[in-house]
C-alpha cells in the first residue's frame, strides 16, 4: 500500500516591536515577572485595546515577502475560549478578514524546487506563560499582548523533510526583512504541524492529527517521522486514526495523546467591538515592498549567474543575509567567488559554529578576508599559513598585513634557504627516506611534514614536494 | 422550542458557569420566552444588508510603537486571591505544553 | 446654612466663586444628608465619609482652580477609580480596587472635582431596576416602595434624593435615561464615541456611553464637557473638538424640526406617560419649534436586537471575570476548571448568568448566523431608520419609558417584561446617538414622567437645547420629592 503524507505547518512569530500590540508595555525578554504589564494586558476590567501601528507594518511586511495579497480591509476577531493565561478568556485574533492571504514559499527539495502556499497571515495577542509546579501553577503576564504573526501553510508538504525545509526557507526570509528573532528556543518563533495520511492517488484528505510541543526545526522533523509512522502503521494494521492533539515529547521521540478529554473548542469568534477595522493605503504598501532587501531566493539565483556558484553553494551563503551580505562585499574586492566561498563556508564558518557567534560581529571583514587571499595569490603567504592568520586576524582585529609583518609569517621565497631545509630533514630521517625511495609515497608526506615543522608552516608544501622528490630519486 | 435543557447546560458550559438543576430548569423556561420574542427578526429578509458591529465609520486607529510605563508588580498582584513571588497562582493544570 | 446640597452645580460654582461658601460646607451638607436619608435610598455602594472629606482637604488651593473645583461627584460602581472599590455591584467583584483610574476620573480630577463616593448599579449594568445589585435594590425617592431605574439607579436616586450634586452613570441600553426619567431628573447618554470608555466596566462594548445624570440641563452640560473628548487609550473614542455646549444650549428653538415617530405610542404606553408627552410637544411647538409625526420603522425589532448584540458582547467582556487575577474565588476548589465555574456560579447573580448563556448561545456554533449575524444586520436597518429621519429632522422626541417607576419586585421576575421596559431607549445606542431624558411631568401617584430628546451623532447641542429651553419654561426640574 502506498501512502502519501500530508503536512501543514501553522507558525507564530513574535514580532520585534519595542512594545506590545495593543498596549506600551515593553517586549523586552527576561524581565521580573508581571513587571512588564499593565491594565491593558493584563485584561484589567475597564482596559482597552490600540494597536500598534508598527506590528500591523511588520505584518504586511511578512506578507509582502511572502507574495501574499493584502486584505482590502482588515479586522480583528474575538476568539474566545476560558484559560489561566489567557488574561480575558478570549484573545484578540483575527478570523475572516486576516491581514493577508494566498501566498508563496518555495523550498529546494534536492535539485527541485517545490512552491508551498501560504493560506493566511494574520496578527493576534499572545498569551501570559504558565509555569507548573507539583499541585499548581503559576502565571506570569509579561508575555501577554506580544505581538504575534500568525502563518499557516496549506497541506502542501508531503514529508517531514519538506516541513523541515519550509520552516528553514521561512526563517530565511523573516532574517533578511527583519521582523523577529526567529529564535524556536526563546520562542520568539514557534510550530504546530497537522499531519494525515491518504493512499496515494487520493484526493481526500485523511483524518489529520495537530502536533504541538515541538522546540526545534529538527524536533518539528523527528516528530512528523515519529507521527506519520504511527499513522502509517495504525492504518496498515486497519485501525483509524483519531482527530486530536498530540505532544511531541523530545526526549522519548515520540507524540502523545493529551492527557486531559480534549473538548472541540466552539471559539465564537465575532469582531472586535473595542477595535475599528484598518486598512493599507497603496503608497504605504508600495512604500513597504520597496523597503524589503533582495530576499534569498532572487539573491541565490542573482549569485549563480553572477558568480557562477554552484546551486549548493549559493543556497548556503544566502541563508543567511549577513553572510551573503559578507561575501558580495569580499567578491567586490577580490575577484575570485569561487575561493571566497570556500573560505566562507570552510573554516570561517567552522570558527563561527565553534565558538557561536555572528558573521557581523567578526573581527575578520571582508576586506581583511579579501587581502588574505591576494596575499595567498602573490605568494607572499601560504595556503596553511592563511588558516592560522585567519584566527589571529579574528582573535586580535590586527590588520592581517600588519600581522604577517609583525608575526614573520611570509612565505619563505628563498629557494638555498629551502634547499638546505629540505635536504636537513632528509639526513635526519633517513628510513623514511630510504622508505620513500622503496616506493612509499607516504613516507613523503612525513617528510613534507617535517619541512613544514622546521619553516613554521612558511614553506610551500608543494614546492618542498618537488624538492624532496627530486632530492630522493635524484640520489638513485 | 427554541431552546432546551441540554442547549442551556451545553452553553452553561461553554461559560464555565456551573448551574444547580433548578436553575437549569428555571433559565431554561425563562430563555426559552426570549428567544421565543427575539424570534421576531426572522420574519425580517437582511441578506443583502451588511452588519453594524461598529457605528462610528472610522478606521485606522493606532499608536505608535513607544514604550510607556508598566504598572509595578506590586499593583499588578493586589488584588490577587491568590499569589506567589509576584506570580499569579492557580490550579495546576493537566496537560503541560511547553 | 442653606442645604447646599439640594442645590445645582452650576448654583455652587457661582456661590464658590463669589466666597460665600468653601467646599468643605457643600461636604458637611452632603454628608449630613446622606447620613439622614441613605438608609431609605440605598444609593451607594461605597461611601466612605472620611475619604470624602480627606479628598475635599486635599483640594488644591491655588488660584488657578478647575472648572469644577470643590464640586462632589458621586460615579457609577462600574467606573474605575485607582485604589477605590469599582464592584459593578457584583460579589464576583468583590474587593476589586483596581490601580488605575478610568479617564473620565482623570478629567474629573484634573477639573479639582470632588470623588465623594460609588453609587449602586444592577449588577454589571444588567437591568432597568437595580433590584439585581448584590447590595441590594435602591428605592425611589419620589415613592420609597418603587423602583429608581436601572441600571443607573444609584446615581438618579441619589441625584433626585440631594444625596448627590450630580453623579455619573453609564448608559448601554437606556441606563441613564430610564432612571433619570423615573426619578424626575436629567439624564444624557453622548453619543457612542463622545466620551471614552477607558476605564468603564465594559457591558456591550459597541453599545455603552458614560454620561451625567444631574438636577437640570445645565449641569448635564457642565458635565458632559468635562468629560467629553478624544481618548488615545480608546480606539472607539471620536477624534472630534468638544463643543461649548453651556453657549449652545441657550438659543432659541425657534424653526427647530422635531419628529414624533409613532412607533413609540403604542399600546403598551401608559395613559398619563402619553398625556404628558403630548403636553411636552405642544410645549415645544409654542416655544417655535415645528413638531410632526414620523416613523421609524423598525423600533419594533430594537429588543430584540439589542438582547442579541449587547448579551452576545457581554458574554465576552465578562469571561475575564474567572477567579484568577482579581474578585471572587470560590473555596474548596478540586481544578481549574472548577475554580472557574464555581466562581462563576458564586459570583454572578441570576441576571448575569442569564445574559452570558444568552450571548454565549446567539454566538455559538450553529447559532451565530441566526442570531447574531441577523442581529447585526437589522442593527444597519434601526441605525438607517434614524440616518434618513435626520436627515428631515433635527431631533426627535419620545416618552423615556412606557411608564413610571413601577414596583420594587413587580418585574423582577419576568425577564422579558422587565426587557421591554427599555422599548424607547434602547434604538439609540443600536444607533450610537445621543439622547437626554428631562422630566416633563408627574402621574397623579407623583411619580416622574421623563420626555427623552434624540439628536444626531455629535450634535448634542441640539438636544440640550431642546431640553432647556423645555425646562426654563416649566418648573417640574423644581420639585423635590419629600424624603
Amino acid at each position: 500500500m502506498s501512502y502519501e503524507i500530508v503536512i501543514g505547518l501553522e507558525v507564530h512569530l513574535q514580532l520585534n516591536t519595542k512594545s506590545k500590540v495593543f498596549c506600551g508595555c515593553s517586549t523586552d525578554f527576561g524581565s521580573a515577572p508581571n513587571t512588564q504589564t499593565c491594565p491593558v494586558c493584563l485584561g484589567f476590567p475597564g482596559s482597552l485595546p490600540v494597536l500598534n501601528r508598527q506590528a500591523l507594518e511588520l505584518g504586511a511586511r511578512v506578507a509582502i515577502a511572502l507574495s501574499c495579497q493584502i486584505a482590502k480591509e482588515i479586522r480583528f476577531d474575538r476568539k474566545n475560549y476560558f484559560y489561566p493565561d489567557l488574561p480575558k478568556d478570549y484573545q484578540i485574533s483575527q478570523f475572516d478578514q486576516p491581514l493577508a492571504q494566498h501566498g508563496i514559499l518555495n523550498i529546494v527539495t534536492g535539485e527541485s524546487e517545490k512552491k508551498i502556499r501560504i493560506r493566511r497571515v494574520h496578527l493576534e495577542e499572545d498569551t501570559g506563560k504558565l509555569f507548573h509546579q507539583k499541585d499548581h501553577s503559576l502565571i506570569d503576564f509579561n508575555r501577554s499582548g506580544m505581538p504575534l504573526l500568525e502563518i499557516v501553510s496549506e497541506p502542501d508538504m508531503n514529508s517531514p523533510e519538506e516541513a523541515y525545509l519550509y520552516l528553514t526557507a521561512l526563517k530565511s526570509i523573516l532574517e533578511y526583512i527583519d521582523v523577529s528573532d526567529c529564535n524556536m528556543e526563546e520562542g520568539s518563533l514557534r510550530c504546530d504541524a497537522n499531519i494525515s495520511i491518504r493512499k496515494k492517488g487520493d484526493s481526500v484528505l485523511g483524518t489529520k492529527t495537530e502536533i504541538k510541543n515541538m522546540n526545534s526545526f529538527k524536533g518539528v522533523k523527528a516528530a512528523l517521522e515519529y507521527e506519520s509512522k504511527r499513522q502509517m502503521d495504525s492504518l496498515e494494521g486497519g485501525k483509524r486514526i483519531v482527530q486530536e492533539t498530540r505532544l511531541y515529547n523530545a526526549e522519548k521521540c515520540v507524540t502523545e495523546p493529551m492527557r486531559s478529554k480534549e473538548e472541540a473548542h466552539d471559539y465564537r469568534y465575532f469582531p472586535e467591538p473595542d477595535l475599528v477595522p484598518f486598512d493599507f493605503e497603496e503608497s504605504l504598501l508600495e512604500r513597504i515592498h520597496k523597503d524589503i532587501p533582495e530576499l534569498p531566493e532572487p539573491k541565490k539565483n542573482r549569485f549563480i549567474k553572477d558568480y557562477l556558484l554552484s546551486n549548493y553553494d549559493a543556497a548556503v551563503i544566502v541563508s543567511d543575509k549577513n553572510t551573503a551580505n559578507y561575501f558580495e562585499k569580499c567578491v567586490g574586492l577580490y575577484d575570485n567567488p569561487k575561493a571566497v566561498a570556500n573560505w566562507l563556508m570552510g573554516d570561517i564558518s567552522a570558527y563561527i559554529k565553534e565558538n557561536n557567534v555572528l558573521i557581523k560581529d567578526l573581527n575578520l571583514k571582508p576586506e581583511h578576508l579579501a587581502d588574505m587571499l591576494k596575499m595567498i595569490d602573490s605568494g607572499v603567504i601560504t595556503g596553511k599559513i592563511a588558516k592560522t592568520l585567519l584566527i589571529e586576524v579574528i582573535k586580535t582585529g590586527i590588520d592581517p598585513r600588519k600581522l604577517v609583518k609583525e608575526k614573520g609569517l611570509e612565505q619563505i621565497s628563498d629557494v638555498s634557504l629551502l634547499e638546505a631545509t629540505t635536504s636537513q630533514v632528509i639526513s635526519e630521517n633517513p628510513k623514511s627516506a630510504e622508505d620513500f625511495k622503496n616506493g612509499k609515497e607516504n613516507a613523503l608526506m612525513f617528510l613534507v611534514g617535517k619541512v613544514m615543522q622546521k619553516t613554521k608552516g612558511r614553506a610551500d608544501p608543494s614546492k618542498v614536494n618537488g624538492m624532496l622528490r627530486e632530492k630522493l630519486k635524484g640520489a638513485e | 422550542m427554541a431552546i432546551n435543557k441540554d442547549t442551556v447546560k451545553y452553553t452553561a458550559n461553554l461559560a464555565r458557569i456551573e448551574l444547580s438543576d433548578e436553575e437549569l430548569d428555571h433559565f431554561t423556561g425563562q430563555l426559552d420566552r426570549i428567544l421565543a420574542y427575539v424570534d421576531k427578526l426572522s420574519t425580517l429578509n437582511v441578506a443583502d444588508l451588511k452588519p453594524t458591529s461598529h457605528v462610528l465609520k472610522m478606521k485606522n486607529v493606532y499608536r505608535e510603537d513607544a514604550v510607556k510605563h508598566s504598572l509595578p508588580a506590586s499593583e499588578v498582584i493586589q488584588n490577587a486571591p491568590l499569589c506567589e513571588n509576584n506570580l499569579f497562582k492557580v490550579p495546576k493544570i493537566i496537560d503541560i505544553e511547553a | 446654612m442653606m442645604e447646599l446640597n439640594t442645590l445645582t452645580a452650576h448654583n455652587l460654582i457661582e456661590l464658590l466663586k463669589k466666597g460665600d461658601i468653601s467646599p468643605l460646607d457643600i461636604c458637611n451638607n452632603i454628608i449630613n444628608r446622606i447620613e439622614k436619608t441613605e438608609k431609605s435610598l440605598a444609593a451607594l455602594a461605597h461611601f466612605d465619609k472620611e475619604k470624602a472629606l480627606e479628598r475635599c482637604g486635599n483640594l488644591r488651593k491655588t488660584a488657578e482652580k478647575g472648572g469644577l473645583w470643590g464640586i462632589p461627584i458621586f460615579i457609577k460602581d462600574n467606573i474605575c477609580v485607582k485604589d477605590e472599590l469599582t464592584t459593578c455591584s457584583s460579589k464576583i467583584l468583590k474587593g476589586f480596587k483596581p490601580p488605575y483610574n478610568a479617564t473620565v476620573i482623570d478629567k474629573l480630577t484634573s477639573l479639582d472635582a470632588i470623588l465623594m463616593g460609588k453609587t449602586n448599579m444592577d449588577e454589571f449594568a444588567f437591568g432597568s431596576s437595580t433590584e439585581t445589585s448584590c447590595y441590594g435594590p435602591t428605592r425611589n425617592p419620589w415613592d420609597l416602595e418603587r423602583i429608581p431605574g436601572g441600571s443607573s439607579g444609584g446615581s438618579a436616586a441619589a441625584v433626585a434624593g440631594d444625596e448627590a450634586i450630580f453623579a455619573l452613570g453609564s448608559d448601554t441600553g437606556g441606563s441613564i435615561r430610564q432612571p433619570a426619567g423615573v426619578c424626575g431628573v436629567v439624564g444624557l447618554k453622548p453619543t457612542y464615541g463622545r466620551v471614552s470608555r477607558y476605564g468603564l466596566i465594559a457591558f456591550a462594548s459597541s453599545l455603552d456611553q458614560i454620561g451625567p445624570i444631574t438636577k437640570d440641563v445645565e449641569d448635564a452640560a457642565i458635565l458632559l464637557k468635562a468629560i467629553s473628548g478624544h481618548d488615545e487609550m480608546d480606539s472607539t473614542s471620536a477624534d472630534m473638538p468638544v463643543p461649548d455646549y453651556l453657549s449652545g444650549m441657550k438659543k432659541s428653538i425657534k424653526g427647530l424640526k422635531i419628529g414624533v415617530p409613532k412607533e413609540y405610542f403604542i399600546d403598551g404606553l401608559d395613559k398619563e406617560v402619553k398625556d404628558s408627552i403630548k403636553a411636552a410637544i405642544e410645549k415645544l411647538e409654542k416655544l417655535g419649534a415645528v413638531c410632526e409625526d414620523m416613523s421609524l420603522p423598525h423600533t419594533e425589532y430594537a429588543v430584540s436586537v439589542y438582547y442579541l448584540v449587547a448579551t452576545a458582547e457581554a458574554s465576552s467582556n465578562l469571561a475575564r471575570f474567572d477567579g484568577v487575577q482579581y474578585g471572587l474565588r470560590a473555596d474548596n476548589i478540586k481544578s481549574m476548571m472548577d475554580m472557574y465555574k464555581k466562581t462563576r456560579k458564586e459570583g454572578f447573580g441570576d441576571e448575569a448568568k442569564r445574559r452570558i448563556i444568552l450571548g454565549t448561545f446567539a454566538l455559538s456554533s450553529g447559532y451565530y448566523d441566526a442570531y447574531y449575524s441577523k442581529a447585526l444586520k437589522v442593527r444597519t436597518l434601526i441605525r438607517t431608520d434614524f440616518d434618513k429621519a435626520f436627515q428631515k429632522f433635527d431631533a426627535i422626541v419620545t416618552p423615556t419609558s412606557p411608564t413610571a417607576a413601577f414596583k420594587i419586585g413587580e418585574k423582577i421576575s419576568d425577564p422579558l417584561t422587565m426587557y421591554l421596559s427599555d422599548i424607547f431607549t434602547i434604538s439609540a445606542n443600536l444607533a450610537g446617538i445621543p439622547g437626554i431624558s428631562i422630566p416633563c411631568g408627574f402621574t397623579k401617584n407623583n411619580l416622574p414622567i421623563g420626555l427623552q430628546i434624540l439628536g444626531k451623532p455629535f450634535d448634542e447641542e441640539t438636544i440640550l437645547k431642546v431640553a432647556y429651553n423645555y425646562e426654563q419654561n416649566t418648573d417640574w426640574h423644581k420639585r423635590k420629592p419629600k424624603l
